[in-house]
């Protein structure tokens, strides 16, 4: 059992107007096996959080802290915060020329676990993966990301989620762009990687729709930067009907 | 087709208008280093440099190349000096600039290679530089027709080289050449390749340049017999205070010929420079040719420069196929990021996006001891700025 620790986060952002604190705040506890959702409104803040949880050296931390069992994260590089464990499925997943993705995906399985894969389980088990989320194996051999439909990139940060096998991932509109049927089957590879794992999930999002195939066990308002509400599944139906209104113009 | 994205800071350039060459039928050419001016930037051929880089390459007088050269024997191939006033000499090409033009008479004798069997090993030429005089070699290779051979070209040490390299593919043959530099540094040389394709004839070309203050290479292939095909690949990497400088040149001129030519080159540290100019020329005569050049260059760190030019002019309406492109783009903190939320160290991803970007083309030379060696090299020079 696992736990990931965000206490009162504030983090500001270089912009060409000066210094700007986008996250002013943040309290958050996930524990493993745990499924979160978040939903707010545009430029509220949630991929500010998703990055800072990762570590992009865009965003400083000038307050609060992120303890993984206990453990400070923002004293951790980006990389060793995926070792320990972090995995972030990004909003906009990034394209790597020259890159192919077993390389890719064989490279970060060994950065992870310290060690080269077996190659004949780590090709089947790609194999299988890919199978599952629908991709077709001349992926395998394609660039990173690179000419990648948006649902393809979707799918491709899934694979990774699936094979890197981490404890607590953060997933930024994984659902925004797929078409129903890519939904279902990225759901159902989230779903195997918390079964399979014991994942805990943040999973960030704007529409219920995702939440039916991923039950959340809290869901969490986020507005102007912090958490404005918590509950539970049912307030993701309450903020489809109501939209954000009644938190912003409190704000 | 691109290989950046335009997010990353793209600077593409590729399209199927004509980029008039300042017609390259015209250039002079000689064999007298007088028919030819003082070196200075503002001629277009040597823009790029500073007169005082060519480290005395430019000179009339020069040193000659020849115990620095060494070779084995193996059976098929016959290797040995002959006067340079052999009428082989300069019948593929002669210089038309003037280091080449100083190298050319500088060179009393020539190296002859003879192909006349097809090889079963790849053959190698080591040249190994020990000092910095300047000094001039000329090389004349030539495969008999229906052979089938690869020569490597190994360039190493300490040197100031000016040089020719004749290449005279037979009918029906297939030559896999191979030039590759790793000079230590304080090293200058500047090659001018001239490469003449028999009829239905396959030349492979790579030029890798990894060692060297300047290295300059200008290959020119001359498809004057129908049916042949060219396949010029280059590969390189600039560190801090390197220039490296190819300039690949395909001359269409006879019909249903094709030719693709591939350049590829990485860039890290403070005034690590590369020029890649590529001229393709298809003339009147020949129709059906199928032609394509690219040239890629990745920028790993700020302060660094990567010229790019691709020519193409064209006199026939009737071709099968032309095409060029060319970018260059960063290695940001974006596609860093990325392969460091999955675990790789900044090291290891840096590696990682140039090896992809590079082994490709040095695997294409199909030598072993090429592939191994520069891989080697790769990993080193990744390691310093
Ligand atoms: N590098 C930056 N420079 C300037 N402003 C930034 C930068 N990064 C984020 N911001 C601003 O911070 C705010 C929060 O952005 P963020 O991307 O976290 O929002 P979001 O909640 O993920 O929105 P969306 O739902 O549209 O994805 C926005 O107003 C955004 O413009
Ligand atoms: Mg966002």
């Amino acid at each position: 059992m696992s736990v990931l620790e965000i206490k009162n986060l504030h983090v500001t952002v270089e912009t060409e107007q000066g210094v700007k604190e986008i996250l002013k705040g943040v309290d958050l506890t996930i524990r493993s096996g745990e499924i979160h959702a978040i939903m707010g409104p545009n430029g509220s803040g949630k991929s500010t959080l998703a990055y800072s949880i990762a570590g992009h050296p865009k965003y400083t931390v000038t307050e609060g802290e992120i303890l993984l069992d206990g453990e400070d994260v923002l004293a951790m590089s980006v990389d060793e915060r995926a070792r320990a464990g972090l995995f972030l499925a990004m909003q906009y997943p990034v394209e790597i020329p020259g890159v192919s993705v077993s390389n890719f995906l064989r490279t970060a399985k060994t950065a992870i676990t310290g060690e080269a894969p077996a190659l004949r389980t780590w090709i089947k088990d790609v194999r299988e993966s890919m199978d599952n989320l629908r991709m077709d194996a001349s992926f395998s051999e394609r660039n990173v990301n690179e000419g990648f439909s948006g649902g393809e990139k979707k799918r491709h940060e899934i694979l990774q989620l699936e094979l890197l096998k981490p404890r607590f991932a953060v997933l930024d509109e994984t659902d925004s762009g797929l078409d129903v049927d890519a939904l279902k089957i990225v759901s159902e590879g989230v779903n195997r990687a918390h079964k399979a794992n014991d994942l805990g999930v943040l999973l960030i999002t704007h529409y219920t729709r995702i939440l039916k195939y991923i039950k959340p066990d809290f869901v969490h308002v986020f507005v102007a930067g912090k958490v404005a509400e918590e509950g539970g599944a049912e307030l993701a139906e309450r903020l489809e009907a109501e939209g954000y209104d009644r938190y912003t113009k409190a704000n | 087709m691109s290989q950046f994205p335009n997010q990353h800071g793209l600077t593409e350039h590729s399209h199927g208008a004509v980029v008039p060459l300042q017609i390259r039928i015209d250039r002079p050419k000689s064999t007298s280093v007088s028919d030819f001016p003082a070196i200075s930037k503002t001629q277009d051929l040597w823009r790029y440099l500073d007169v005082e880089q060519l480290a005395g390459l430019d000179a009339d007088v020069l040193g000659e190349y020849k115990e620095q050269v060494s070779y084995t024997s193996q059976q098929g191939l016959s290797i040995s000096w002959i006067p340079s006033t052999d009428a082989r000499v300069g019948s593929i090409g002669i210089p038309e600039d003037r280091v080449a033009a100083a190298a050319y008479t500088n060179a009393s004798e020539t190296l002859l290679v003879e192909i006349n069997e097809s090889l079963s090993e790849p053959a190698t030429l080591s040249v190994t530089g020990t000092s910095k005089t300047a000094s001039a070699l000329h090389i004349f290779v030539v495969t008999k027709p229906h052979v089938e051979a690869t020569l490597v070209l190994d360039y190493r040490g300490l040197g100031v080289l000016g040089e020719n390299v004749e290449i005279a593919v037979g009918d029906e043959s297939r030559l896999n050449l191979v030039s590759v530099q790793t000079w230590d540094k304080g090293s200058v040389h500047v090659s001018a390749h001239y490469a003449k394709l028999g009829r239905n004839s396959l030349l492979k070309h790579t030029v890798a340049t990894f060692g060297g203050d300047l290295v300059r290479v200008t290959p020119i292939s001359t498809l004057s017999s129908p049916g042949a095909e060219v396949e010029m690949n280059g590969v390189y990497f600039a560190n801090s205070g390197q220039h490296i400088e190819n300039r690949p040149f395909v001359d269409h001129a006879a019909a249903n010929c094709k030719s693709r030519v591939t350049y590829k080159g990485a860039l890290s540290g403070d005034k690590a420079h590369t020029v890649w100019i590529g001229d393709v020329l298809i003339r009147v005569a020949a129709e059906g040719t199928d032609t394509y050049e690219l040239n890629r260059n990745l920028l790993l760190t700020d302060g660094t420069r990567a010229d790019s030019v691709p020519n193409l002019e064209i006199e026939t309406g009737e071709i099968q196929g032309a095409g060029h492109a060319s970018a260059s783009g960063r290695f940001d903190d974006e596609q860093l990021f990325y392969l460091q939320a999955r675990g790789v160290s900044e090291a290891e991803a840096k590696r990682l996006v140039v090896f992809g970007f590079l082994l490709e083309l040095i695997q294409r030379t199909n030598v072993p001891e090429v592939i191994e060696s520069l891989s080697k090299v790769l990993e080193e020079k990744l390691g310093v700025n």
